[in-house]
């Protein structure tokens, strides 16, 4: 047993025993009302069943940042200045059924991280996935930054990420194939673009400017992602180290 | 000496008297921009040519001002003798120096903790009437200010903000009132268009736009509901000096989202309402939305023409409504004249011979979530239409994106938010936006610029035979007004949440956008 897995043992039953009373006093109908209000308001961000996505994830016994009630609470009232997530204009009373809510997709049980944490940072090297995503300020920019990865994602998604990565592409990432008017063609990804200009960078991570009069086609593609599933390329053992390695990234210290 | 006569006066603001007499007949005055939507008919297109087809590639900026504030800035200046005349968020006003941008007063309110808006603690502009500045604000006060120092002449409270009522609407002036309207249909407000002394602040008239016990239009409200019934009037309308009529639009019935507890039509929300301005009667009214449960609001700007319509001369008002439909209507009587989608909706099946939508009962908010285009932004919104008597089409900056809706519970505590449902996006779904340009008398659509997400901006016609729009990407450009070919782009590094104007300054004409925290005025080089 790794010593995350032990923490996160100890963590989780801490945190039943010293979060159960106030579960003991909820009513089924606050409970509804907290699912519904945190599926409409949470959900697209946290995921539907808390388990992260542009925001944190939730389904796990200790936040980062909402390390106590009063500081839940306040998160889900005002917000986190400086970073996507916004206040809501929401009563105390329904704010207060949204906390109760995340508390409760916080009782799930540890996630069951069997790899080798050291396994899967070797791999990480040896798999050369710094050649399109950052860590600690070194790596590409085609893929997500993974220094928080840990902190916003489950195990279970990164699992899925490894393996069918078109099944979860992030935000922010769309794929695109452009084809200028000199007949050019290239596949990349999106940086930015507006009504006249796209900002873009190809799959060899070399950044392109374009004035849309200078393509003579843009193809979205939605859903599809320049990672490839690392389900034939390591076996079994090492996809579990790798998640071992990548559910640490962003943990509080 | 003649000529240094002539340049004392080009360059020297002559600070504004501004008389009706010079509103009414703005369209003869297009060096400046004397009211919220250029005139009265509202059809935000401006004589000024010298800035036209040909010679638009090469428009610059000449000055930029930067607001402090970091809310959405969504004025629409006005200018007159040499002075231009903002608001800026959240309830301040800045002369400033047409010549160089530069500020010759400010007036800054200080503002009471625990006011509530829907969207942002936002100003549209404010109004000009002989030498005073009218500014609305979000504590629902009603400020006269002295055109030429800032200074208060004026401040009355046209509402309780602690009831959830604010101003963030441009006022308009008319001959002898100020015409104010209020915002907070998404806190339980009743609804109301106001007229003001401009010399004293008195209050002449009010129009409640929910009618309470005894008036007409009350039977449309089950049980007390009328007391929290919304129907804002938080977007500047139009007035026409023949026919001597006010036209306003009115936002959504409250609680937004369940109509339950506010079974009947629920008059006068969603509708276009015609007043006498003397004394605030109702003349005629449509109602475009009986009963709306999807938050659309009718609370765009009504654009006033006079064309031939199925061969008969009509005089016309001309309304692309949030809910996606565009109607045209008899402003002298009322009658319903046409209603067509400009844009995707699915809340209605169609509208019948009378206008009145048939609605699909499936987009109606549920506990399951119930899908619906277009979202409650709308198809369109409180940003300006224009009208260009020179191609006889109306252009509109349309949405199109969609929304699941849960309902949730609304209990009415005063000042606290009122909806009855939450949105989703429609997961995997691009939001678009376009620029469209409509037939005016038939609605079909003959051109569209397709933009990179849905806008905020509002848009503006010229004798140049342009159209400027913007993006929230932060571009501002001008189209071919017959064609929708683009003739010029800048941009501006900021989202555009506002409307465009036009002006002359020392014979030159300029262009002033509104776009992240700055005004920007462009001109061709001198």
């Amino acid at each position: 047993m790794t010593r995350t897995v032990i923490q996160w043992v100890v963590l989780f039953w801490a945190s039943v025993f010293l979060t159960a009373p106030a579960h003991a006093g909820t009513q089924p109908e606050a409970f509804d009302q907290g699912r519904r209000l945190y599926e409409s308001q949470c959900g697209s961000c946290h995921g539907p069943q808390g388990n992260g996505g542009t925001g944190a994830n939730l389904a796990r016994p200790r936040l980062r940042r909402a390390t106590d009630d009063q500081a839940l609470f306040t998160i889900i009232r005002r917000g986190i200045p400086g970073t996507e997530m916004p206040g809501s204009p929401l009563t105390p009373s329904q704010v207060s059924s949204i906390a109760t809510y995340v508390k409760i997709l916080g009782r799930v049980p540890p996630e069951n991280v069997v790899g080798d944490r050291a396994g899967g940072e070797a791999l990480y090297q040896r798999l050369d996935c710094g050649r399109c995503h950052t860590l600690r300020g070194q790596g590409g920019a085609l893929g997500p930054r993974l220094d928080d990865i840990g902190a916003r994602r489950s195990a279970a998604h990164l699992r899925q990420a490894l393996l069918d990565p078109e099944a979860v592409v992030p935000t922010g990432f769309l794929q695109l194939r452009v084809v200028t008017s000199e007949g050019r063609v290239l596949t990349g990804v999106r940086v930015n673009e507006d009504t006249f200009s796209l900002q873009f960078r190809d799959l060899s991570g070399q950044f392109f400017s374009f004035w849309k009069d200078e393509l003579d086609r843009v193809d979205k593609l939605w859903g599809r992602s320049p990672m490839p599933s690392y389900g034939t390329r390591v076996t079994d053992t090492q996809t579990d180290d790798l998640i071992a390695y990548l559910i640490t990234l962003g943990e509080a210290p | 000496m003649k000529t240094l006569a002539l340049l004392l006066i080009a360059t020297t603001p002559v600070f504004g008297q501004v008389p009706y007499e010079r509103i009414r007949d703005a369209a003869s005055e297009p060096e400046s921009w004397l009211t919220y939507s250029g005139t009265y008919g509202a059809q935000r297109y401006s004589t000024l040519d010298l800035i036209d087809r040909n010679n638009i590639a090469h428009l610059q900026p000449a000055w930029i001002y930067q607001t402090r504030s970091l809310q959405k800035f969504e004025v629409s200046p006005l200018v007159a003798d040499g002075v231009m005349y903002i608001s800026e968020p959240p309830s301040d006003a800045t002369a400033l120096d047409l010549r160089t941008g530069r500020p010759i007063w400010r007036y800054r309110r200080s503002l009471p903790q625990g006011i509530v808006t829907c969207c942002g603690q936002v100003n549209r502009g404010v109004a000009l009437l002989d030498d005073q500045v009218f500014l609305g604000t979000v504590d629902a006060h009603l400020v006269a200010l002295d055109a030429e120092t800032g200074h208060v002449r004026w401040d009355i409270e046209v509402a309780d903000y602690s009831m959830g009522y604010s101003i963030t609407v441009a006022p308009l002036a008319l001959k002898d009132k100020i015409i104010v309207g209020i915002a907070g249909g998404e806190y339980g407000i009743r609804g109301f268009l106001d007229a003001y002394d401009p010399t004293t602040g008195e209050r002449l008239w009010r129009f409640w736009t929910v009618p309470g016990p005894g008036e007409p239009g009350h039977e449309t409200w089950s049980g007390d509901s009328w007391m929290r019934g919304g129907a804002p009037t938080w977007v500047t309308g139009a007035y026409d000096p023949e026919l001597d009529l006010l036209y306003w639009g009115t936002g959504n019935p409250g609680p937004d989202f369940i109509g339950e507890v506010r079974l009947g039509d629920n008059l006068f929300s969603e509708s276009l309402i015609a007043l006498d301005p003397d004394t605030g009667e109702l003349q005629w009214y449509f109602q475009f939305l009986p009963h709306d449960i999807h938050d659309y609001d009718s609370t765009q700007v009504p654009v006033l023409v006079d064309t031939l319509f199925q061969g008969k001369a009509r005089k016309l008002l001309l309304f692309p409504n949030r809910n996606g439909f565009y109607y045209a209507l008899d402003r002298v009587t009322g009658e319903f004249l046409l209603g067509t989608p400009f844009a995707r909706q699915t809340w209605a099946l169609g509208l019948d011979d009378d206008g009145r939508p048939i609605e699909d009962p499936t987009t109606i908010p549920s506990a399951d979530g119930a899908r619906v285009y277009p979202d409650d932004d709308g198809a369109a919104n409180w940003y300006s239409p224009t009208y260009s008597p020179q191609t006889g089409l109306i252009y509109q900056n349309v949405r199109e994106k969609g929304g699941i809706y849960y309902l949730a519970d609304a209990t009415y505590e005063p000042g606290r938010i009122y909806m009855g449902a939450s949105r989703r996006v429609v997961p995997g779904e691009d939001p678009q936006g376009f620029l469209r340009a409509l037939d005016a008398v038939t609605g079909e659509r003959v051109w569209e610029i397709e933009l990179q997400s849905p806008p905020w901006a509002g848009l503006m016609t010229t004798a140049g035979g342009v159209v400027f729009s913007g993006t929230m990407e932060g571009d501002f450009f001008a189209a071919d007004a017959r064609t929708g070919d683009v003739l010029w782009r800048f941009q501006t590094g900021g989202a555009v949440y506002a409307n465009p104007i036009t002006y002359l300054s020392e014979g030159r004409q300029f262009v002033a956008i509104a776009a992240g925290n700055a005004l920007i005025t462009f001109a061709l080089e001198p």
